[in-house]
């Protein structure tokens, strides 16, 4: 535990380091991305602008290109927290419209992915005819065809929810099912064995014996699935359809160049992704006291 | 069935014909059934006996899979063979069913097109398909590639030389490799114009977090002795990168290379949802979606699908190649 804190107590004044330098660039970027558009609208204002004139210019613009970190940090608090949840121009809407569909999406991966494993621990037939193709099925751009899924989902008839969490599975099954085929054979030789000498069943040593001795890798595989499941939700709301969503908010500020609306958008997914990750985390630890495991 | 899978090398001789048969057999029927739907009077409004087949199809291939998987054959080659006809069976059944249900059951095109009218799609689309494939795959996805795995490399590299920068970087890094970063693909479309440099610069975006973690993480891999070794050889620190610790990372180099396959494609093609000249992967796909051509777009998620495997097998063979060394040596 101590030799814990330490380690990270040592990290903390870098990474602040590295923070502090990505904003200190990203200001330098707005400041000379921004210049001409800011000159311009200054000179076409009248007289000759100075420097410090233009320079405080390209922190204010309206549609930048690249925006202050500020401006973004503003659009964020109002759009989050300025206007009511269930206001269409409300960041808090889209993100849980986006949400809802990432759990659903996650839920259903995880479960098939789950259900996947099993079968490919128990049985050999499965293993043999599916594991391959489950593999091959990554090296799909699926995440480039979602739109199509979505609308041919559409055309039959299902909208809302449901074909954005389809692309989320689809992205979050893989992680688990490797993760967890890992994890479940984990155990060793020993292990099984005494199982069978308390003539455990299948069932039971799977209960009793893999799936704890599976968890470490099982969560791992849910942080990328639930990362993943975000990815997936985000495109599956690009195309014509989505009305609401993380994606269709991005599509809308590129259709009207509202760069601030795309960066404040862009944050609001990555923090919403940190906040799945986290969740994903406590629940591991929880399981971990559950099942007694030793740190 | 269980039984048998208990037991493996001592299939009997007669399980070595009958899997093989039952697996002829199973392609046979579904020819000949792929073939009997598209005949007037079935194609639209298949009858129960037809459905009747199709379910005897489907239990047919089961049977021939799992007694195929069942079967541990000594001889290396018929293994490699067993292992290759299982997936391989399992991929045609899909495939027969999906035409013997769109046919059969008269699915509309517009919903799901057979595997049939793909075919011919993909063939006369040729010339469309080609120029896509330029446009997406060779001007953006590789080189965004390349520029994402070698800035990566460089990155670790320089954090590996200046621990500061390394315990500063890696936790940034690994924060952002769970981020979706497909979504500055609007950004970068507004920074570097419709055509194929911006979707190159979200490829490399998106490349360039796999390759920095992996890379920190294999130049770590190298071990103690042989550093100590290197050191004592008074090897310069890039004598020890370029002879020892490289060399060790190559295995994590090789997974990054793999995971980043799949992505360049995938951000390539959804950067161009957000603006592109009129060609290219995604575009193809939004535009004929759009016009409910599906067979087009299913035409084109069957080319995204073979270059991806390509990309992807062409990385795995290239570490097969490089990486062969007996893991003993490698661990030492």
């Amino acid at each position: 535990m101590r030799a814990d804190a330490r380690g990270r107590g040592g990290r903390t004044l870098p990474v602040a380091g590295v923070v502090l330098a990505f904003l200190a660039l990203w200001y330098l970027g707005a400041l000379l991305g921004n210049w001409t558009g800011a000159a311009d609208a200054l000179a076409r204002a009248g007289g000759t602008p100075g420097i410090d004139a233009v320079a405080a210019a390209t922190m204010a613009q309206e549609r930048p290109v690249v925006p202050a970190p500020h401006q973004v940090a503003q659009e964020l608090g109002r759009s989050l927290f300025g206007l009511p949840v269930t206001s269409k121009r409300s960041l808090a809407y889209h993100a849980s419209v986006t949400l809802s569909a990432t759990l659903l999406g996650f839920g259903i991966g995880a479960a098939l992915g789950g259900a996947l494993a099993v079968a490919i621990v128990h049985l050999r037939s499965v293993e043999r005819s599916l594991m391959p193709w489950i593999v091959a099925s990554q090296t799909v751009p699926i995440l480039a065809v979602a739109p199509i899924v979505i609308v041919a989902l559409g055309a039959a008839g299902l909208t809302g929810l449901l074909p954005k969490a389809v692309i989320a599975a689809y992205l979050c099954f893989f992680p688990v099912t490797v993760g967890l085929v890992k994890g479940l054979t984990s155990p060793e030789r020993m292990l099984s064995d005494l199982m069978r000498t308390y003539s455990a069943g299948r069932a039971q040593t799977l209960w009793r014996l893999r799936l704890p001795a599976a968890l470490p890798a099982l969560f791992a595989a849910l942080k990328i699935a639930v990362a993943a499941s975000l990815v997936g939700t985000i495109v599956g709301e690009l195309p014509t359809g989505a009305q609401a969503g993380i994606g269709a908010r991005l599509l809308a500020g590129s259709y009207y160049g509202q760069t601030i609306q795309i960066w404040a958008a862009l944050f609001a997914a990555a923090g919403l992704s940190a906040l799945l990750v986290a969740a994903v985390s406590l629940a591991e630890a929880g399981a971990a006291r559950l099942t007694g495991a030793r740190r | 069935m269980t039984g048998r899978g208990r037991h493996p090398g001592r299939a009997p001789a007669r399980a070595m014909v009958l899997a093989p048969a039952l697996a002829g057999a199973a392609c046979a029927a579904g020819l000949a059934l792929c073939l009997l739907v598209h005949r007037p009077g079935f194609a639209g409004q298949a009858g129960p006996g037809f459905w009747a087949a199709t379910a005897g199809l489907w239990l047919l291939a089961t049977l021939a899979a799992s007694d195929l998987a069942a079967l541990e054959p000594r001889h290396p080659l018929a293994r490699q063979a067993v292992f290759l006809a299982v997936p391989a069976l399992f991929g045609l059944l899909v495939l027969a069913l999906w035409e013997l249900v769109t046919v059969g059951a008269g699915v509309p095109a517009v919903l799901m097109p057979p595997p049939s009218a793909i075919a011919v799609r993909f063939v006369q689309g040729g010339p469309t398909l080609a120029a896509d494939f330029v446009q997406t795959f060779v001007k953006a996805a590789l080189p965004g590639y390349a520029l994402g795995n070698l800035t990566g490399l460089a990155l670790a590299i320089l954090a590996d030389r200046v621990p500061v920068l390394r315990r500063g970087v890696m936790p940034v890094a690994n924060f952002a490799s769970a981020l979706p970063i497909v979504g500055v693909a609007p950004i970068m479309v507004m920074w570097f114009g419709f055509d194929w440099p911006s979707k190159a610069a979200v490829v490399a975006l998106l490349t360039f977090f796999p390759m920095l973690v992996q890379a920190s993480a294999g130049l770590a891999a190298a071990g103690r002795l042989e550093r100590d070794l290197m050191r004592s050889y008074a090897a310069e620190y890039g004598q020890t990168l370029r002879l020892l610790r490289l060399p060790a990372a190559l295995p994590f180099l090789f997974t990054a290379l793999k995971v980043n396959a799949t992505l360049a494609l995938i951000g390539a093609i959804v950067a161009e949802f957000f603006g592109t000249p009129i060609v290219g992967m995604g575009f193809r796909i939004s535009i004929e979606a759009a016009r409910l051509a599906l067979d087009m777009v299913w035409a084109e998620i069957a080319l995204a699908a073979l270059a991806g495997s390509a990309f992807y097998g062409l990385v795995a063979l290239a570490e097969r190649a490089t990486t062969r060394r007996p893991p003993a040596r490698r661990t030492a």
